[in-house]
């Protein structure tokens, strides 16, 4: 399992791994709302929160159908699925990857971005710690849909159709949390809320998502 | 005598079409009966005038829009447990009907909201979860229509539709923590004191069961041509085998 996590994000680092792309797609969103909405500090301020985790969540969706579908390509998928771990497991594996190298630089990149949207001093913390909890439900769910989209040609579109409903609770417990934390008011429900949500899809997605696999390599 | 007997396809085939026509002909008479009741023989509601009217409409087709998606469910976790094909079929011919229903019921209300609310759209929770149930109906038709393979595509939806209920689930709660809502509350029940008054209610339970009735005849008609098709297909393969 180490060596597949291992392999899955050195894959995903080098050249051609599209590890940066979600980066940069993160930053040309956040460059491109204020050109949308105006430069005036005040609004941007307040949507800042709200900005940032959808711009962390489309980056997110960006890299997920390589989760699977480069593995399934050259054929390392079916060698995965007869391997001796659980098809649950690598699942989970893959995710966590995925993890490492798209949310986990998201979060880290988000305050330097929140300082671009002119973020209050108080949100920092608690975007931060908001996305931090957050991206790994986000890699979770993303890593279902691509499971269950594995087997089609042009699977990206779908995948992002499928993907997006399953974001919004996500979505909006994260981004609620983050809003709350920059306004200085308690933001300890919905924290709670989005954690609860990262367990439970981590807990449950995998087993669906090993499902769709299986069915998928029929 | 068990349910199970209807997983048969042939078996199917034969009660539906006995039955459709009932069912078909129930719905038209509860449907015109209630429709015609509401609209010309009730009076216009103190505040809401003539507009209160749309409730025949959009009460029913909401919760036929929530109970298309909770027969999906039973449907697909029958396929996931006992690979009965029928089910499935059903599954497949509920999602475009339950996807209309939220429309209507989506449509209505900003029709009825527009001059009551003064605005067509508001993102009130129950507005919202139904616009994200009516993405998540996408989903489903647009996986189911993606596949290639009928069985594949079979499990796939169901798996998507197990999940999609849970995270649905969610965010309808999700979207109540979100945002206060607009939207009056429960318009029928049994055991609390305020709801719609007699004269409004006796039509609407009508035009509810028009509706139930509806949906079954339209599921019935869409499951039958998914059998036909699949049978189709399969004699198609034949011909070219021989």
């Amino acid at each position: 399992m180490l060596a597949l996590l291992l392999r899955d994000i050195r894959l995903a680092t080098r050249a051609g791994g599209g590890f940066g792309l979600s980066l940069a797609f993160f930053l040309i969103v956040t460059v491109l709302v204020p050109f949308g909405v105006g430069p005036e500090g005040g609004t941007l301020a307040r949507i800042a929160p709200g900005i940032l985790w959808v711009g962390a969540l489309l980056s997110c969706l960006l890299s997920l159908d390589r989760i699977f579908a480069l593995d399934r390509e050259d054929g390392s998928l079916d060698l995965l699925a007869t391997a001796p771990i659980p098809l649950e497991g690598v699942v989970a594996v893959k995710a966590l990857a995925h993890w490492l190298t798209t949310g986990l630089p998201l979060t880290l990149a988000a305050p330097v971005l929140g300082v671009l949207l002119n973020l209050p001093q108080t949100g920092f913390t608690w975007l931060t710690f908001s996305l931090f909890l957050g991206t790994p439900a986000l890699s979770m769910i993303g890593a279902f849909g691509a499971a269950l989209t594995v087997g089609l040609k042009r699977g990206g579109l779908l995948l992002s159709l499928l993907v997006l409903p399953l974001y919004i609770p996500t979505l909006i417990f994260g981004a609620e949390a983050a809003k709350r934390g920059a306004e200085g008011l308690a933001s300890g429900t919905p924290l709670l809320m989005l954690a609860g949500i990262t367990a439970g899809s981590i807990a449950i997605l995998p087993f669906a998502a090993a499902a769709a696999i299986r069915v998928n390599l029929r | 005598m068990s349910i199970w007997e209807y997983a048969n396809p042939k078996k199917f085939m034969q009660t539906s079409s006995w039955a459709l026509p009932w069912v078909t002909g129930l719905a038209v008479v509860a449907l015109l009966t209630g429709l015609v009741w509401g609209f010309f023989f009730t009076p216009d509601d103190f505040r809401q005038g003539s507009t209160v009217k749309i409730i025949y409409i959009h009460v029913p087709s909401a919760m036929m829009a929530i109970n298309a998606w909770a027969m999906m469910l039973v449907t697909s976790l029958v396929w996931l447990i006992r690979r009965h094909h029928v089910s499935v079929l059903a599954a497949k011919a509920a999602a475009p009907i339950g996807m209309t229903m939220t429309l209507i019921a989506l449509f209505t209300g900003a029709i009825w909201g527009q001059p009551m609310w003064g605005t067509w759209w508001a993102w009130d929770p129950r507005l919202t979860s139904f616009l994200i149930l009516f993405l998540f109906y996408l989903g489903y038709i647009a996986l189911w229509e993606a596949v290639d393979d009928p069985d594949t595509a079979a499990d796939l939806t169901s798996v998507l539709c197990l999940v999609g209920s849970v995270f649905a689930l969610l965010s309808r709660y999700a979207v109540l923590f979100w945002n206060q809502g607009l939207h009056q509350g429960a318009s029928l029940s049994l055991d609390k004191e305020e709801h719609v008054s007699d004269v409004f209610a006796r039509p609407l339970w009508l035009t509810m069961a028009g509706f139930v009735l509806l949906f079954v005849a339209l599921v019935l008609l869409r499951t039958r041509t998914e059998i036909r098709a699949r049978r189709l297909r399969a004699l198609e393969a034949r011909e070219r085998m021989a």
